[in-house]
């Protein structure tokens, strides 16, 4: 007795609203951990003074928090928390298209080689001092520059060799290992003093955040995640195929470049104020596709706010977990996301890629 | 005519795969390809479908198809592939909403779930609605990939080899469902497929492929000859009509 046309119909719905509830329960996730990283810190703040000072902003006269808690939080661990917010966001959403443009589980940021190019125009702004912009933000602008360089021969080769999913990871894995002997190169000849420094850029934290910096970061966020989602029903038919995609209506070869432009972007103007944190950009995917599934529709929301989490969550523990002395949030993240990754794994019983 | 192919080429690099190709499609019409393996009938269908991009003409309504946008093309024509493998799990209900593309902006609408039921209604796998593609039988996912098809609301639908995959009694079952597609809807059917009596038994009209070109284009009694079937395939078989219909006995290859 086949099922009625009514059920099928409230079955899927339920489906449906399973994912949006994932995606509710993560945003109050979210809002739980930016109150708990904000109360947390040498300064003493309670939970709700932390909360009154960040909504005392928007509704003034309602919260009267302490002015401790207002200059802290605002100043001092509010920039930070948004940073990571913003980075999370911003790296899972770009490890989630390209995983998705490319049919992939191990592209990423990282692996399609833009954090290391990235890293290897901050080695060059740190060491030698050169790059294309002066003064402060020399090797923000340097680590920006070459990201963008090593996505643009990515998309430069898709455009004269057709845009097959395994020439751009080659070229990618290609260009990660080219920039790396690169950067190793820097370092070899290096003052050990800037040579330090470079290591410590590359493991990637959120101490230098600031509002202008948060500021340009937004605005990129702004700009291309709404493009990225409303390609989402494109990046569905493409997980089925080129070329079912073409024959559904999609013009597989301007979507497959335009979303490695906007997924490049993203990275390359988060890398370059954060240095390369790790991991985000490839494991927020995953954890959001094995919870809720493949519709991009869904998956591209939800794995943006599971890298926000995520990061935020590691971030807080690298700044109390040797407290007073502060571990860069690149390494905290790979051992909070690992272990629950494996968790997932492990947990996992239906495919899920 | 709905469709029509003048001097249609192809060429992988220095290799031609199809020739001066001229042919028709016609409303309510259910025609068959046929011919050796390599010999081009699945290209010839993604040249018409523009996933592979051809020389020559191919007009839809009398409308030069290359001139239209793949949106367009995907609202007139849809393309079912022989198998779908590697995919990401998705549900049926899903793998059938992605026909509702061409349509569709960010959301889907009640119209087009509704749509989706439709389909699943009329391939008989509303049962297997939320259950997931990849861990469903050959047969289940031909049915499903024809009713995504059928979601584009289209009025050609090419198949490439519907049947390859199938037990008998799938075969027959898809073989109905797209003939009575065609009579019910007027939509013109197109399928690449290797078994000549179910071509035979299926198709208004058959147009059999060798080396690229067209050797052989009408009804199945005229196509389906023995002679033709010795000089395309290499193959003697014995021709017996059963309700005006050829059906091929294969004795031995010629060879």
């Amino acid at each position: 007795m086949p099922p009625e046309t009514a059920d099928i119909k409230e079955e899927y719905t339920r489906f449906i609203g399973r994912k949006i509830l994932f995606i509710t329960v993560l945003a109050a996730l979210l809002i739980l951990i930016v109150g708990i990283s904000a109360s947390l810190g040498s300064a003493n703040i309670s939970l709700t003074d932390a909360y009154s000072a960040i909504l005392d902003k928007f509704f003034p006269d309602y919260f009267n928090p302490s002015n401790l808690a207002t200059n802290v939080v605002w100043n001092i661990r509010l920039p930070r928390i948004l940073l990571g917010i913003a980075a999370g966001i911003g790296l899972a959403v770009a490890g989630s298209a390209m995983q998705g443009i490319l049919r992939n589980p191990l592209a990423s940021p990282y692996t399609l080689g833009i954090a290391s190019a990235a890293g290897f125009g901050a080695a060059l702004a740190i060491l030698l001092g050169k790059g294309f912009v002066g003064g402060d933000y020399l090797v923000v602008a340097n680590a920006f520059i070459f990201a963008m360089l090593a996505s643009g021969v990515i998309i430069g080769i898709a455009r004269f060799k057709g845009t097959r999913p395994e020439t751009m990871i080659l070229a990618g894995i290609a260009i990660m290992y080219l920039f790396s002997a690169m950067t190793s190169l820097l370092q070899y000849f290096g003052e050990e003093a800037e040579v330090t420094a470079v290591v410590f850029w590359m493991l990637g934290d959120l101490d230098k955040a600031s509002w202008d910096q948060l500021g340009i970061i937004s605005l990129i966020l702004v700009l291309c995640v709404p493009l990225l989602l409303l390609k989402s029903w494109d990046l569905n038919v493409m997980a089925a195929g080129d070329e079912t995609a073409k024959s559904l209506g999609v013009r597989v070869e301007r979507v497959r470049m335009l979303t490695m432009a906007l997924a490049s972007l993203l990275t390359a103007s988060i890398v370059c104020f954060t240095g390369t944190i790790a991991f985000i950009g490839l494991v927020s995917p995953h954890i959001a596709r094995m919870s809720i599934g493949g519709d991009n529709r869904f998956l591209l929301p939800a794995s943006a706010l599971v890298g926000a989490v995520l990061l935020v969550a590691a971030d807080m523990v690298a700044r109390r977990i040797i407290a007073p002395n502060i571990l860069p949030v690149g390494i905290m993240t790979s051992f909070i996301g690992v272990p629950l990754f494996f968790y997932l794994i492990l947990r996992k019983r239906r495919e899920y890629w | 005519m709905r469709l029509q192919i003048r001097n249609l080429r192809f060429s992988y690099g220095s290799t031609e795969i199809l020739r001066d190709i001229n042919m028709g499609l016609n409303p309510s019409e259910v025609l068959g390809i046929v011919g050796p393996n390599g010999t081009g009938k699945s290209t010839l269908l993604r040249c018409i479908d523009r996933i592979l991009i051809p020389e020559g003409e191919v007009l839809l309504d009398g409308q030069e198809i290359s001139g239209m946008s793949r949106v367009e093309i995907a609202k007139r024509i849809g393309y079912v592939p022989q198998s779908m493998t590697g995919v990401f799990p998705a549900t049926v209900f899903d793998m059938v909403l992605l026909g509702r593309r061409p349509h569709l902006s960010w959301r889907s609408s009640e119209e087009d779930m509704d749509k989706v039921l439709e389909m699943l209604d009329l391939m008989d796998i509303k049962d297997l609605a939320m259950r997931n593609f990849n861990e469903t039988s050959g047969g289940q996912q031909q049915k499903v990939l024809i009713a995504r098809a059928l979601a584009q609301d289209v009025d050609i639908l090419l198949l490439d080899e519907p049947t390859s995959n199938l037990d008998i009694k799938h075969q027959l079952e898809v073989m109905e469902i797209l003939t009575e597609l065609s009579k019910t809807k007027g939509i013109s059917v197109m399928m690449a497929i290797h078994d000549l009596n179910l071509a035979s038994r299926y198709s208004d009209r058959i147009i059999m492929l060798n080396g690229g070109g067209i050797r052989d284009v009408g009804d199945p009694a005229s196509v389906l000859t023995a002679e033709n079937i010795r000089s395309v395939y290499g193959v003697d078989v014995v021709v017996r009509n059963e309700d005006g219909k050829p059906y091929m006995i294969p004795m031995r290859s010629s060879r």
